[in-house]
């Protein structure tokens, strides 16, 4: 079976900063992945490496058995690669319904069309609203997203990456600036997905990552560390002394 | 709340929204007007027609700009070279090839303008910002010296005077009023204006939307960026080339002057002055700033040149979405009545805010009476005499100014503090 | 000395002294646009404003040439810092389209003002004796504004580069211009920065404008007509960079002379081939931040 997505020794320089040390990473299909490792491990850069976003200085990512290392972003997308990011990325003066419809006329190759009314195709709106429903943002369908609060607004970062219907899904802290109110909606909608979708995921709250993932892999300053199980990961201890040493260090303090 | 209510709930709000984007697109009534508005200036100004024609061009070549600026968030000071190039290909067409057939002839013009903007939008747009900008200027001043080098050709700045279209449908003679003309390019401009309705309506339109809110989203989602700017490029460019060549046709006569940068920040003021991204702001900014033009321009140039230097400055502080937004605003806003309303409050930093208006104030009108006094005093003489004397009084009567304009501006703005409640 | 080789020199001390003026007026021009991205399309203006206090200084209270172009570029490096933080720092954090309005409208506007004070007319300055004629260097003459203009703006990349290089000041933009944010957060004050530069740069943009009036001729035009020529030197050199900025002004200064002098004809044609040329092989300038 080939792998959803592989990279396989990937470098990346920012100048004389080596930013990405040989990683090598493996998302089977239907794999629950959660990328960790202290601030600045360069996990964001390695989600950028893979979308195309930045190119790598040496090595190679596969999408699903093909080469994909010289694509642009726009091709991977189209092959099945979604994204959310760090800090939203949304069409913040169109309708939160506007965002989803553009979404979805880019995935089926409805833009090319110049003549046709944007809103007479019914299907695709329903298809929208679906994927709003499942956030419940449906209520604020007509709203432009810049009126929406941060947190709402990060629910339409997850609708536009689920709209893509992507074959595999890398999520970079889509819980970060979500009240914790909502925060499990999102990993309601993301466990109800297709279990066939790799999805890859970079979480800080320890608590999401050991309910959602399966494997682990922890990347610090821009190498992987180690991989495993959950159970692995919290039983390494010297992922706890990196990654977690503060923690460590305080619980220590604590019974001490 | 029960379920059922619950459910019934989100069902209308889906409802509400999917009938909003089916509907967008419907032509609403107000549309009707500006086009009411034209033919009923034909039998208000009929003598005036030559104008209301170069109005129409004006608007159309607005219209081509907002595609690209408006809609897809290109920035351009060069869009006067497919101008330039629509109106020298139908110019030339009928002085060398003698095919002056005028509707053929525009469409050739835009066909040509279309594929030079294809060609360069291909090379230029995968450059943004600063870039973007100085090539867009290069392209257009290029073309114009290119044309001064083959003046033998193209007539250089001296132009191509003189030039014979045959009459429309070979049948309508052009008349000295202009009046042929003045429905020839409204029917044009129709044709043109629903071509780019429906495009900006189109999922491609949002698709140009979306480049111009967010580039990293739509490549994230899978865009061809480039293919979609470069294709609106050269729709812009084709229609900007329709409008230049019907300046030839109804002005009989084209210089080199047409790839001027003037012409490229000048239709560039027009559209900002209307409102971007709102299909009729070209209408409404083309329109007012010809007639002003008209007008002031005659009076003294200067003048002119100066209000049109303010207006961007104060449309950039206070109304950025143009002449029509400020409509939308007004007839969107209600007085506050009762408690809603409250009174003006003085706080302590609005005198730190007055003292440095004042000084600013004072210090333009230092600039001014230095400037007059050292360029030509006859002009200042009118206001005071003696030198020292007339600085000081030009300090003050700044300083003044300065005061005014920035207590009515903290008037005005902490109401509206007031009403927009606090996020 | 053969008539061929003879033109040559000529056309390369033209030039020379062409590039020295491009590149004292556009250097500021340059840094700002580094610093802040801030597209500043009335820095003509700056200079434009320079050379009609130079104009005046001399010519209504005789001030001589050299006080006059130290006195006016003072003036409207002062006057420009109140520009910036009254209007431009509003504007930082603008879009591009933003930035380029406010900046057009405010060219117009003091186009529009100097034409009323000043008449449309070019406007001429009274040299002192020993910038007139000609300077002979052994084995040809030279005309002697023009050697004045090359010796100056020799000393001015001097101080730049010293600046720059060797100074704490220095360091602190250069920082700033290769990552903003860093420099911030390391705890350089960025706006104080910026204010000081666009002040030094708006006071040498005054100093080219007052070196124009002998060079290029002087009327209020003048503030768009150049305006373009100073921003293909910062495209073509690179937002920010010195020695991208000097190259560029050095390159254009020297094509256009030789272009003109080559092919009357054709004008400023040259200067766009080459800004074209450069900025699709390289889009950042030649020494650009990619």
């Amino acid at each position: 079976m080939t792998a959803a997505l592989q990279i396989e020794g990937l470098n990346r320089f920012f100048g004389a900063l080596h930013v990405t040390r040989d990683v090598n990473l493996t998302l089977q299909r239907g794999a629950r992945r959660a990328l960790i490792g202290p601030n600045g491990a360069g996990k964001t850069t390695l989600v950028n490496l893979m979308t195309g976003a930045l190119k790598p200085s040496s090595g190679r990512v596969m999408l699903e058995g093909r080469d994909i290392t010289s694509s642009s972003q726009a091709e991977r997308a189209r092959r099945g690669l979604a994204r959310t990011f760090q800090i939203n990325q949304l069409f913040r003066g169109l309708t939160v319904l506007e965002n989803l419809c553009l979404t979805i006329g880019e995935r089926d190759g409805e833009c090319a069309n110049l003549w046709r009314p944007a809103g007479s195709k019914p299907s695709v709106i329903e298809e929208a609203l679906d994927h709003l429903e499942s956030l419940r943002l449906v209520d604020d369908a007509l709203k432009p997203v810049r009126e929406l609060a941060y947190g709402r607004q990060r629910l339409v970062e997850i609708a536009i990456a689920l709209a893509q219907k992507p074959r595999v899904l890398l999520l970079d802290e889509p819980a970060a600036g979500v009240p914790s109110s909502e925060s499990h909606l999102i990993l309601d909608v993301v466990d109800a997905l297709d279990p066939d979708i790799a999805i890859l995921i970079i979480e800080h709250d320890m608590d999401v990552v050991f309910r959602f993932a399966r494997q682990i892999t922890v990347l610090v300053q821009g190498a992987v560390f180690t991989e495993g199980t959950p159970a692995d990961i919290k039983a390494n201890a010297d992922v706890r002394a990196v990654y977690l040493g503060q923690e460590g260090h305080q619980e220590a303090h604590a019974h001490g | 709340m029960s379920d059922a209510t619950l459910h019934q709930k989100t069902l209308t709000a889906r409802q509400r929204a999917s009938d909003y984007l089916a509907r967008r697109h419907h032509f609403h009534w107000a549309e009707a007007l500006p086009w009411l508005l034209a033919i009923a200036a034909f039998f208000v100004f009929s003598n005036r027609m030559a104008f209301g024609s170069q109005v129409l061009i004006m608007i159309m070549f607005a219209v081509s700009l907002d595609l690209i600026l408006g809609y897809a968030g290109i920035i351009t000071l060069g869009h006067a070279a497919f101008f330039g190039i629509g109106a020298y290909t139908v110019a030339l067409a009928s002085l060398r090839l003698g095919w002056s057939e005028p509707i053929s002839g525009i469409i050739a013009g835009g066909v040509v303008a279309g594929l030079a903007g294809l060609v360069v939008g291909w090379f230029m747009l995968r450059y943004r910002g600063l870039t973007l900008l100085m090539l867009t200027i290069a392209f257009a001043a290029m073309l114009q010296e290119s044309g001064n080098l083959r003046s033998d050709i193209t007539g250089g700045y001296d132009g191509l005077p003189g030039l014979t279209f045959d009459p429309l449908f070979g049948h309508f003679q052009y008349d000295l009023y202009g009046h042929t003309n003045y429905w020839y390019v409204l029917a044009a401009l129709a044709v043109v204006f629903y071509v780019v309705r429906r495009i900006v309506y189109s999922p491609f339109g949002q698709a140009l939307t979306g480049i111009r809110e967010n580039v990293r989203r739509m490549n994230a989602i899978g865009s061809p960026v480039h293919w979609r700017l470069v294709t609106v490029y050269a729709i812009s460019a084709a229609i900007a080339g329709i409008a230049g060549a019907l300046f030839t046709q109804t002005n009989a006569y084209v210089t080199l002057t047409v790839f001027d940068f003037d012409t490229s920040a000048k239709v560039m003021v027009m559209l900002i002055l209307g409102g971007t991204g709102r299909l009729y702001g070209a209408f409404v900014g083309a329109t007012v700033y010809m007639v002003l033009e008209d007008y002031l321009s005659k009076m003294s140039p200067t003048f002119w040149q100066f209000g049109i230097g303010l207006l961007l400055v104060v449309a950039v502080l206070f109304a950025r979405r143009g002449l029509l937004g400020v409509v939308e605003s007004a007839s969107a806003f209600r007085w506050r009545t009762g408690a809603a309303r409250r009174r003006f409050v003085w706080k302590t930093e609005y005198w730190k805010a007055l003292a440095v208006a004042a000084f600013d104030g004072g210090l333009i009108g230092f600039l001014i009476g230095f400037a007059g006094n050292l360029g030509r005093a006859d002009r200042m003489s009118l206001f005071v005499s003696a030198f020292p004397a007339r600085v000081v009084a030009f300090i003050a009567l700044g300083a003044a100014a300065g005061i005014v304009i920035n207590a009515v501006y903290l008037l005005v703005t902490s109401r509206s503090a007031v009403e927009r409640p606090a996020s | 000395m053969p008539h061929a080789l003879n033109d040559f020199i000529s056309v390369l001390f033209d030039g020379l002294a062409y590039a020295m003026f491009l590149f004292i007026t556009s250097v500021g021009l340059s840094v700002t646009m580094g610093l802040m991205g801030f597209v500043n399309l009335a820095h003509g203006a700056f200079a434009m404003a320079g050379g009609f206090i130079v104009v005046s200084l001399a010519r209504t209270y005789g001030i001589d040439f050299i006080p006059a172009l130290v006195i006016a570029s003072v003036t409207v490096g002062l006057i420009s810092v109140r520009f910036e933080q009254r209007l431009y720092r509003r504007f930082y954090k603008s879009t591009d389209l933003e930035q380029v309005l406010l900046t057009i409208g405010l060219a117009f506007m003091s186009i529009a003002a100097f034409t009323y004070f000043y008449g449309p007319i070019p406007k001429s300055v009274p040299l002192p004796h020993w910038l007139q004629g000609d300077v002979n260097l052994g084995f040809r003459t030279f005309p002697t504004y023009r050697a004045f203009l090359i010796v100056l703006g020799a000393v001015l990349i001097a101080i730049l580069w010293f600046v720059f290089e060797k100074t704490n000041i220095g360091a602190k933009i250069r920082a700033a211009v290769d990552n903003r944010r860093m420099a911030e957060s390391v705890g350089i004050n960025v706006d104080r920065l910026f204010t000081l530069t666009f002040a030094v740069g708006s006071g040498l943009a005054a100093l080219g404008g007052g070196l124009a009036i002998q060079l290029l001729g002087l009327t209020p035009s003048f503030a768009l007509l150049y305006l373009v020529l100073f921003l293909i030197v910062v495209a073509v050199g690179g937002m920010g960079s010195l020695k991208g900025t000097l190259l560029a002004a050095l390159v254009i200064g020297i094509v256009d002379t030789g272009g003109k002098y080559l092919f009357p004809v054709a004008g400023t044609f040259f200067i766009y081939v080459i800004t074209v040329a450069v900025l699709l092989v390289k889009p950042a300038g030649f020494f650009g931040r990619e």
